[in-house]
C-alpha cells in the first residue's frame, strides 16, 4: 500500500538567514532544506499521471520521479533523474522562476501552495554535491573539436554534452573567469560562486578546455576557429550591452549599469574590504527596473551599506518581472518599492561658487513622473501613462539602471553570412540552434535577448544534440 | 600568462614593457588597446598599445605610474607574468586617405600618438607631429617620432627642451600661417584634447581625438566607459576608442574620470607604503 500524500496546504518553509543580519552580509540568504524536510516536502507530490509540471520545464525534467526517489530516501537517486536533463541543477534550484514554470502548473497549487519543486532539486543537487567524491570520467574522444563561445549557462551546458559525447570542446571566454552572468551577475548571497565553480572544474575533469581573457570576433574570429580545426562553433555569448533610458544626466557620477554594478560588486569583489576595484557605497540609491537584475542590484547596494535603497518601477507589484521570492527577500530586507514611477531626469550638483567642489558632477536626485496602468498592449500588460503635473524629486546619491540589454554587435560584424534579426539578435532554427552560417550554432541570451538560466541551458543542450547529428552525419 | 620579456623606464615614472602575447600581437592594429591584471584579485586596466610585433608575438605598453595598479605593475620584473592580458580592443585608427595629417601628443598620451604616427607615415602621409610635456624629464619617444614625422616639433611647460609652451602654440601658428591639414590627430590629457579641439575648430580642420576612460570588461558589458558624443551616448570600448573631437563633451569626461579619484588616491597611497616596507 502506498503511503497517503501529505495534504498540508502550504510548501515547508525555506529556512532562510534573518533579514536584519543577512542585509549587511554576503552570505546566501537561503539556507535549504534538510533531509527530514525534503522528504516531508516530497511526500506533498501527488504523482500526477500525465505530469503537468513537466510540461512547465523548459528542459523537462522528469520532476516526479525525482520527487518519488526523495520520498525513498535515495537522493543520489533523484539527482541522478534530475542530471538526465538538466546540467546545472545546483544552480537552475536556486534562481529559476519556478513559480511561472513547473510550479505554476502543479495541481497541488489549485488549492494552496504548489510542490516546492525547486527547493528539491537544490536540495537534491546540494546533496548529491557534498556527498560526491568521485571524479568524473573523462569520455572516450571521438577525435572532433568543437568550439563555444562564451561560458554562461548556454555554453557551459552544450559544452558538457558535447564532451560527455566524446568531443573535443574548447570554452573561449571574453572576461577572465568562465561562468557568465552566473559570476559576475548575480550576486553570492543568491547563487555562492563555489557551486558555480564547482560545475566548471566538473567540466574540465571531463576534459573541456577553458580559454578566458579571449574576445571571440577581436581576439579570434569565428572563421579562425574553424581554420584552425573546430569543426562546428556554438556561440553563447549572452544578452549584450546596457541599456539606458536616454534621459538627461545619465552621464553623471553614481549613474550605473546594474551590469556595472554588480560586475564591480561580484567579479571584481569590491564588497571586501581590500578590494582593488571601488564602486560606490552608502548613501541612497534608486534602482530603475524590476526584474530580477534590479532586485540583485538592490541588495547588493544594500550590503554595501546604502542607507536607504528604492526600486523605481513604472508599473505595479503585479507586473514585477522578478521572481517571486526574490521581491518578497528585498520587501523583508528593507527595500523601498516606489511603483507607479517612471524617472525623467538625473540631476546632479553644480556648486555655482565653487568650481572644485569634489561634490560637481555627482548625483544628487533622480526627478520622477507618476505613472498610472492604462489600457492593456499587445501582450496583455497594461501600458503605464504618466500622470500629468506629478513630478516630484527623490534624493539620491547613485541611480542604478537596469532596464535591459541590446546585443552586442562584435560578433555579428565579424562573422561573414551569420543573420541577425532587427533587434541584432542572431537567428536560429528553433529545435536545432542552427543559424544561417554552416556549422554556426548559437543559443542563450544572444538569441531572445535576456531570458533565464534554464532556457540558456536548455539551447545549450539542444544545441548539442543538433551538433553531434551534424558532425556525425559529415 | 603573460611573460614579462622586457622591462625599461623612459623617465622615472613611464616605464615601457614588451609582454609576450602572440593572439593578442597577431590582430593589434595601432589605436587599439588590452585590459590586463597584474594579479588574481587585481583590477582591470586599459592600456594603449604602443606597439606590436607580430612575429616575436610581443605586445609593447608604455604606462605611466599614476595608481596603485600602475604602481604594482612597475614593481614587476622581466620574467614575472601577468595574470590576464586580453584584446586587441576597440577599433584600430582610421589612417586611410589622409595625406597631410597633424599628431598632437601630451605626456604618456604620446605613448598612444607615436603608434599612430608611424601608422600614417606608413600609409604615406606627411606627418607633422607636435609632442608635448611638463618638463626636460618627461620627454618620451622623441627618436621614434623624429623618424615618423617629416617635422617635429617637442614643447614643455617650462621652457627646459624644445620650445616652451603647450602643444596648441605651434599648431595654431602653423595653421594661421596657412599649412594645410586634412586632419589632426590629438591623444593626451583631457584638458589638452579640449583645447586642441578649440584650436582645430578655428580653422576649421577635422580633429580626431582618443578617449580613455574608465573600463571594466572593455566588450560593452557594463556601459562605465560611456560618453556623449554628439549629446549620443557611446560606448569608449566598442564605438571607439577615438571620436570626433568636434563631438565629444569633454567637461563629462573629465568629470566622469575623477569619480574614485577618492578611492585611488588611498588605495595608491597604500600599496606605495607596501613596498616602501619591503624595502626596510
Ligand atoms: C543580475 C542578473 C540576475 C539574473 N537572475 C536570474 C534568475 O534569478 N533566474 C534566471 O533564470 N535568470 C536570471 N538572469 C538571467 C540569466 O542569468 C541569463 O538569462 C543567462 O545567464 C543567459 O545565459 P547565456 O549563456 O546566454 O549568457 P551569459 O550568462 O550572459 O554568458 C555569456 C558569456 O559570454 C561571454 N562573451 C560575450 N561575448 C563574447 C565574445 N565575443 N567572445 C568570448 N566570450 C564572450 C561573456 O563574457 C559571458 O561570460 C539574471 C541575469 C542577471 C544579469
Ligand atoms: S568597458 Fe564595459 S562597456 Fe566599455
Amino acid at each position: 500500500m502506498a503511503e497517503l500524500p501529505n495534504m498540508k496546504m502550504n510548501k515547508n518553509e525555506m529556512p532562510t538567514q534573518d533579514p536584519k543580519v543577512r542585509a549587511h552580509n554576503f552570505e546566501e540568504v537561503a539556507l535549504g532544506y534538510d533531509e527530514a524536510v525534503a522528504i516531508d516536502e516530497a511526500k506533498r507530490c501527488l504523482n500526477c499521471v500525465n505530469m503537468p509540471c513537466v510540461s512547465g520545464c523548459p528542459v523537462k525534467v522528469r520532476i516526479p520521479e525525482f520527487i518519488a526517489k526523495i520520498k525513498e530516501g535515495d537522493f543520489e537517486g533523484a539527482y541522478q533523474v534530475i542530471s538526465e536533463t538538466s546540467s546545472l541543477p545546483a544552480v537552475c534550484g536556486r534562481v529559476c522562476p519556478q513559480e511561472t514554470q513547473c510550479e505554476s502548473k502543479c495541481v497541488r497549487g489549485i488549492k494552496g501552495e504548489p510542490v516546492g519543486i525547486g527547493r528539491l532539486e537544490r536540495f537534491v543537487a546540494d546533496f548529491h554535491n557534498a556527498h560526491d567524491g568521485k571524479k568524473e570520467k573523462v569520455p572516450k574522444s571521438n577525435g572532433h573539436k568543437v568550439a563555444v563561445v562564451g561560458s554562461g549557462p548556454s555554453g557551459l551546458t552544450c559544452a558538457g554534452d558535447l564532451a560527455r559525447k566524446g568531443y573535443k570542446v574548447t570554452v573561449f571566454e571574453a572576461l577572465h573567469k568562465a561562468g557568465g552572468v552566473l559570476v559576475y551577475g548575480i550576486p553570492e548571497f543568491r547563487l555562492p560562486k563555489s557551486i558555480v565553480q564547482k560545475e566548471i572544474d566538473k567540466l574540465e575533469s571531463m576534459g573541456v578546455k577553458i580559454e578566458t581573457n579571449i574576445v571571440i570576433g577581436k581576439t579570434l574570429t569565428i572563421d579562425e576557429l574553424f581554420e584552425s580545426g573546430f569543426e562546428a562553433v556554438f556561440v553563447g555569448s549572452g544578452a549584450g550591452l546596457p541599456r539606458f533610458m536616454g534621459i538627461k544626466g545619465e552621464g553623471l557620477n553614481g549613474v550605473y549599469s546594474a551590469n556595472e554594478f554588480l560586475t564591480r560588486a561580484n567579479l571584481m569583489k569590491s564588497y571586501k574590504t581590500d578590494a582593488t576595484t571601488p564602486v560606490m557605497k552608502g548613501g541612497k540609491v534608486a534602482v530603475v527596473g524590476g526584474g530580477n537584475v534590479a532586485m540583485d542590484a538592490a541588495r547588493t547596494a544594500l550590503r554595501l551599506g546604502a542607507e536607504k535603497v528604492y526600486i523605481v518601477y513604472r508599473r505595479s507589484m503585479e507586473e514585477l518581472p522578478a521572481r517571486k521570492e526574490e521581491v518578497e527577500h528585498a520587501i523583508e530586507e528593507g527595500v523601498e518599492f516606489k511603483l507607479l514611477n517612471n524617472p525623467v531626469e538625473v540631476l546632479g550638483y553644480n556648486n555655482p561658487n565653487d568650481k572644485r567642489d569634489p561634490k560637481n558632477g555627482f548625483v544628487r536626485a533622480i526627478r520622477c513622473i507618476k505613472m498610472e496602468l492604462g489600457e492593456p498592449d499587445e501582450q496583455g500588460r497594461r501600458r503605464p501613462v504618466e500622470v500629468q503635473g506629478s513630478e516630484f524629486e527623490l534624493e539620491v546619491d547613485s541611480v542604478i539602471m537596469s532596464i535591459g540589454t541590446s546585443p552586442n554587435p562584435l560578433i555579428k560584424a565579424t562573422t561573414r553570412g551569420l543573420d541577425t534579426n532587427k533587434w541584432g539578435g542572431i537567428i536560429v532554427e528553433e529545435n536545432t540552434g542552427k543559424t544561417s552560417k554552416e556549422g554556426v550554432y548559437a543559443g542563450g541570451d544572444a538569441v531572445t535577448g535576456a531570458a533565464t538560466v534554464i532556457s540558456a541551458m536548455g539551447a545549450g543542450k539542444v544545441a548539442a544534440d543538433a551538433i553531434d547529428k551534424y558532425l556525425t552525419s559529415k | 600568462m603573460f611573460e614579462i620579456l622586457e622591462k625599461r623606464f623612459l623617465n622615472d615614472t613611464v616605464c615601457e614593457m614588451q609582454i609576450n602575447a602572440p593572439l593578442v600581437a597577431k590582430k593589434a592594429e595601432p589605436g587599439q588597446f588590452i585590459i590586463l591584471r597584474t594579479d588574481e584579485d587585481g583590477e582591470r586596466i586599459p592600456l594603449t598599445i604602443a606597439g606590436f610585433d607580430r612575429k616575436k608575438g610581443t605586445v609593447k605598453i608604455i604606462f605611466q605610474v599614476v595608481g596603485s595598479t600602475t604602481e604594482i605593475l612597475k614593481h614587476k620584473n622581466v620574467g614575472d607574468c601577468l595574470q590576464d592580458f586580453v584584446g586587441p580592443l576597440g577599433n584600430a585608427t582610421e589612417t586611410e586617405g589622409v595625406k597631410n595629417v597633424c599628431v598632437v601628443g601630451g605626456g604618456v598620451g604620446c605613448a598612444i600618438a607615436m603608434p599612430v604616427a608611424e601608422k600614417f607615415a606608413k600609409d604615406k602621409a606627411n606627418v607633422t607631429s607636435v609632442i608635448g610635456f611638463r618638463n626636460k624629464d618627461l620627454v618620451i619617444l622623441e627618436d621614434e617620432f623624429k623618424k615618423a614625422s617629416k617635422e617635429l616639433v617637442v614643447m614643455t611647460d617650462d621652457g627646459s627642451y624644445g620650445r616652451q609652451g603647450n602643444v596648441c602654440v605651434p599648431l595654431e601658428e602653423m595653421l594661421a600661417s596657412g599649412k594645410k591639414f586634412d586632419k589632426i590627430f590629438a591623444i593626451g590629457p583631457l584638458i589638452m584634447m579640449k583645447f586642441v579641439v578649440e584650436t582645430a575648430k578655428k580653422y576649421n580642420v577635422p580633429c580626431m581625438v582618443s578617449m580613455n576612460p574608465i573600463m571594466i570588461d572593455g566588450t560593452g558589458m557594463c556601459g562605465g566607459c560611456r560618453l556623449s558624443v554628439d549629446g549620443q551616448m557611446k560606448f569608449a570600448c566598442v564605438d571607439g576608442p577615438d571620436f570626433d573631437g568636434y563631438k565629444v563633451d569633454f567637461d563629462e569626461m573629465m568629470s566622469r574620470n575623477r569619480m574614485y579619484a577618492d578611492f585611488e588616491r588611498h588605495k595608491y597611497e597604500e600599496t606605495c607604503n607596501l613596498y616602501k616596507k619591503e624595502v626596510k
